[in-house]
C-alpha cells in the first residue's frame, strides 16, 4: 500500500468519524424528544393544564406552574429588555476606548459565564431577604432578569456591531445627532439581529430552574398569583418536582410536561432562527 | 428660539448618554452584588467554621447531628460529574468541530449549526429527567452494578448538553485561521486530514483550549442534571457508579427544604456558592483572556 493511498482513505475515514460525532449529538436529541413523548403523551390533555398540582398523579395538572411561567417571563423581560438593550447601545455606540471600557466588558464577559445558581443566591440575599421581597415574583423576575442581562447584552452588541460605519457617517453629515443617528438608522438597521437575541435569552430564562428553587420558589401551588408579591412556582420546578417523587405515576406528568416546556423553548428557537435568516436574506449592505 | 431648541436638543443627548451608561454600569452592580452578598454570609460562615477545616475536613454533614464541614467531598463529585462530562464533549465536539470547519459545505455548516444549538437549548431540567430515566436504565443493563443516582449517566449528559459549546467556539477558532496558511500547505500537497491536524489545529489552539476551558466551567456550575440524576450522597469518591454529590446539587438540596435564615446550615450554601463562583471566575477569566489572544493574532 502506497503512502498516499494510505493518506487518502485517512483522510476519508476522518470525515465519516465527523459525521459521526455531528450526528451523535442530533441523534441523542431525537432520542430524547421521543422518550418524552413515549412517556408523557398519554398524560397531555385539557385538564392537563387546567388543573392544580395533586396528590394523585393521574389528577395533577400544570395550571399553576405555566401561569407563573407567564408571569415570571413578563417581568424578566420588562426589566431585562430595556437594560439590556441599553447596555449593550451605550458600549457599543456611545463608550470610548478605554479603561472603564475595557473592565465593564470583561465583567460582562464574566457574569455569562458564573453559574445561574449563583444569581440564584444573589436573588436569595439581595432580593428576598434585603429588601424584603420575600419568594416572590418580583423578586423571581428581578433574579432571572439579572442572569439574561450579560446574554441580552452580548447580542445586541453583536447586532450592532454589524451595522456597517457609513450608515452612521452618513447621519451625522446630514447633521443629525448621535442619539438620532441610533434612534432612527442604527436600531432600525440592527433591530432583527436584537430581536433574535431577546428570543433566544428568553427562550433561556423559560427553563431556569436553579436561581428560582435557590430563592425558595415554591414547588406545591394550588392557587394563582394574583400580583407582583405573591409567592409562585414555574414549569420547571413543576417538572423538577415531580421526577423527584418516589412514585412512578409522577414521572408521567413529568414527561407531560417537559413536552409543553420543551415545546416552548424550541417554538423560541425555531422563531430566533428564522428570524435571522429573514433578515439576513432581506439587508445586504 | 433656535438656540433655545440646540439647548435643549444638548440636553436631551446628555441625559439619554447618561441614562445608557447607567445601563451598562449595572453589570458591574451585579457583580459587586454577587461578591458581596456570598462574602457577608460566607464571612459569618468562617466564624464558626474554620477556613482549614472548610478545605481539609473529608466529611460534609452539616444536616446531621454530627457536623462536619468539609468541601471535599462535595468537589470530589462536582470534579467527577466535570471530568466525565469533558471526556464526552471534548472528542466529539473537537471532532464535529474540525469536521464543520475544514470538511463540510457551506450549505451544511448552515443546517447543522443552528441544528446542534438546540442542544444547547434544551432546558436543564429535561437533561435531568434524560439521564434519571433513560440513560441510567439503559446503563444498568450494561453495568448491574450502577446505583439509581450516579455520576456516571449525569456526567455523560451533561457532555452532550456542553457539545455545542464546543463545537461553535472551537470552529469559530478554526475559521479564523488565515486562509493563506492552508493554502499554503495545499500547495505542497497535502490533504485535507493534514491541513486540519498540521496547520489549522495548532493554530487555533489558544481558541480551542479558551473553549475546553469554558466547557469545563459550564460544567462546573451546571446544576439540574446532577440535583436529578447524581444522588445527594456526598462521598469522597471517584467511582462513576455510585450516588454523589456536587456543589450545586447541595445549594438545591438545602434551598428545596426549610433551613431558617441565618443559622448554618443556611450559610453553608454561601460559603459552597463562594467556592463555586471563585472557582468558575479563575476559570472564565482565563478563558477570556485565551480567547482575546488568538483575536488579537489573526484579526
Amino acid at each position: 500500500m502506497n503512502r498516499k493511498s494510505r493518506n487518502k482513505r485517512l483522510d476519508k475515514g476522518f470525515s465519516i468519524l465527523g459525521i459521526a460525532s455531528i450526528a451523535f449529538g442530533l441523534i441523542v436529541l431525537l432520542v430524547l424528544i421521543i422518550d418524552v413523548f413515549l412517556d408523557g403523551s398519554a398524560r397531555l390533555s385539557w385538564s392537563f393544564f387546567t388543573s392544580f398540582p395533586s396528590r394523585k398523579p393521574e389528577l395533577a395538572g400544570i395550571l399553576s406552574a405555566w401561569v407563573g411561567t407567564v408571569w415570571i417571563m413578563a417581568i424578566t423581560a420588562l426589566i431585562a429588555l430595556p437594560l439590556g438593550i441599553g447596555a449593550g447601545i451605550y458600549l457599543e455606540e456611545y463608550a470610548g476606548k478605554n479603561r472603564l471600557t475595557d473592565f465593564i466588558e470583561i465583567n460582562i464577559a464574566n457574569l455569562a459565564g458564573v453559574p445561574s445558581v449563583i444569581y440564584g443566591l444573589l436573588g436569595l440575599g439581595l432580593f428576598v431577604r434585603y429588601f424584603n421581597l420575600d419568594r416572590s415574583i418580583l423578586a423571581g423576575g428581578l433574579t432571572l432578569a439579572l442572569l439574561i442581562l450579560p446574554v441580552i447584552i452580548l447580542s445586541t452588541r453583536e447586532a450592532l456591531r454589524a451595522v456597517p460605519f457609513s450608515i452612521r457617517e452618513a447621519s451625522y453629515a446630514s447633521g443629525a445627532t448621535r442619539w438620532q443617528t441610533v434612534r432612527y438608522q442604527v436600531i432600525p438597521a440592527a433591530f432583527g439581529s436584537i430581536m433574535t437575541g431577546v428570543i433566544l435569552a428568553m427562550s433561556r430564562a423559560v427553563g431556569e430552574t436553579a436561581p428560582l428553587i435557590t430563592i425558595g420558589a415554591l414547588t406545591y401551588i394550588a392557587f394563582l398569583p394574583q400580583g407582583l408579591s405573591d409567592p409562585f412556582t414555574v414549569l420547571p420546578i413543576q417538572i423538577f418536582n415531580w421526577v423527584s417523587r418516589p412514585q412512578k405515576g409522577f414521572f408521567a406528568n413529568a414527561a407531560a410536561g417537559i413536552i409543553v416546556l420543551l415545546g416552548l423553548t424550541l417554538i423560541m428557537n425555531a422563531a430566533a432562527i428564522l428570524l435571522r435568516h429573514h433578515y439576513q436574506k432581506k439587508i445586504r449592505w | 428660539m433656535l438656540l433655545k431648541r440646540r439647548v435643549l436638543l444638548k440636553i436631551k443627548e446628555t441625559l439619554i448618554e447618561r441614562l445608557l451608561f447607567f445601563c451598562s454600569l449595572l453589570s458591574v452592580f451585579t457583580t459587586l452584588g454577587i461578591i458581596l452578598v456570598l462574602s457577608f454570609e460566607t464571612f459569618e460562615f468562617f466564624k464558626e467554621v474554620p477556613v482549614l477545616k472548610f478545605l481539609t475536613d473529608t466529611q460534609w454533614t452539616p444536616l446531621f447531628i454530627n457536623k462536619h464541614f468539609g468541601i471535599l467531598p462535595l468537589l470530589s463529585g462536582t470534579f467527577l460529574t466535570t471530568l466525565i462530562a469533558m471526556l464526552v464533549a471534548m472528542p466529539v465536539g473537537l471532532v464535529g468541530a474540525v469536521y464543520l470547519s475544514e470538511y463540510s459545505s457551506l450549505k451544511v455548516r448552515n443546517i447543522v449549526k443552528p441544528l446542534l444549538e438546540i442542544l444547547a437549548a434544551v432546558p436543564t431540567v429535561v437533561y435531568g429527567y434524560f439521564a434519571l430515566l433513560f440513560l441510567t436504565p439503559l446503563l444498568k443493563k450494561i453495568i448491574p452494578s450502577l446505583s439509581g443516582f450516579n455520576a456516571l449517566s449525569s456526567g455523560m449528559v451533561m457532555g452532550i448538553m456542553i457539545i455545542p459549546l464546543i463545537v461553535s467556539l472551537s470552529e469559530d477558532a478554526m475559521r479564523a485561521v488565515p486562509m493563506g496558511l492552508r493554502e499554503g500547505a495545499y500547495a505542497v500537497g497535502s490533504n485535507r486530514l493534514q491541513v486540519s491536524f498540521r496547520i489549522v489545529l495548532p493554530a487555533a489552539l489558544s481558541g480551542i483550549i479558551a473553549a475546553f476551558i469554558l466547557a469545563v466551567s459550564r460544567a462546573i456550575g451546571e446544576t439540574m442534571i446532577v440535583a436529578i440524576a447524581a444522588g445527594q450522597q456526598p462521598k469522597l469518591t471517584l467511582n462513576p457508579l455510585v450516588p454523589v454529590e456536587t456543589i450545586t446539587a447541595y445549594i438545591v438540596q438545602i434551598s428545596l427544604g426549610d433551613t431558617p435564615h441565618g443559622t448554618l446550615e443556611y450559610r453553608t450554601i454561601f460559603a459552597c456558592g463562594m467556592s463555586l463562583f471563585i472557582l468558575t471566575f479563575i476559570l472564565n477569566m482565563l478563558s477570556f483572556k485565551l480567547k482575546r489572544r488568538f483575536q488579537e493574532v489573526y484579526e
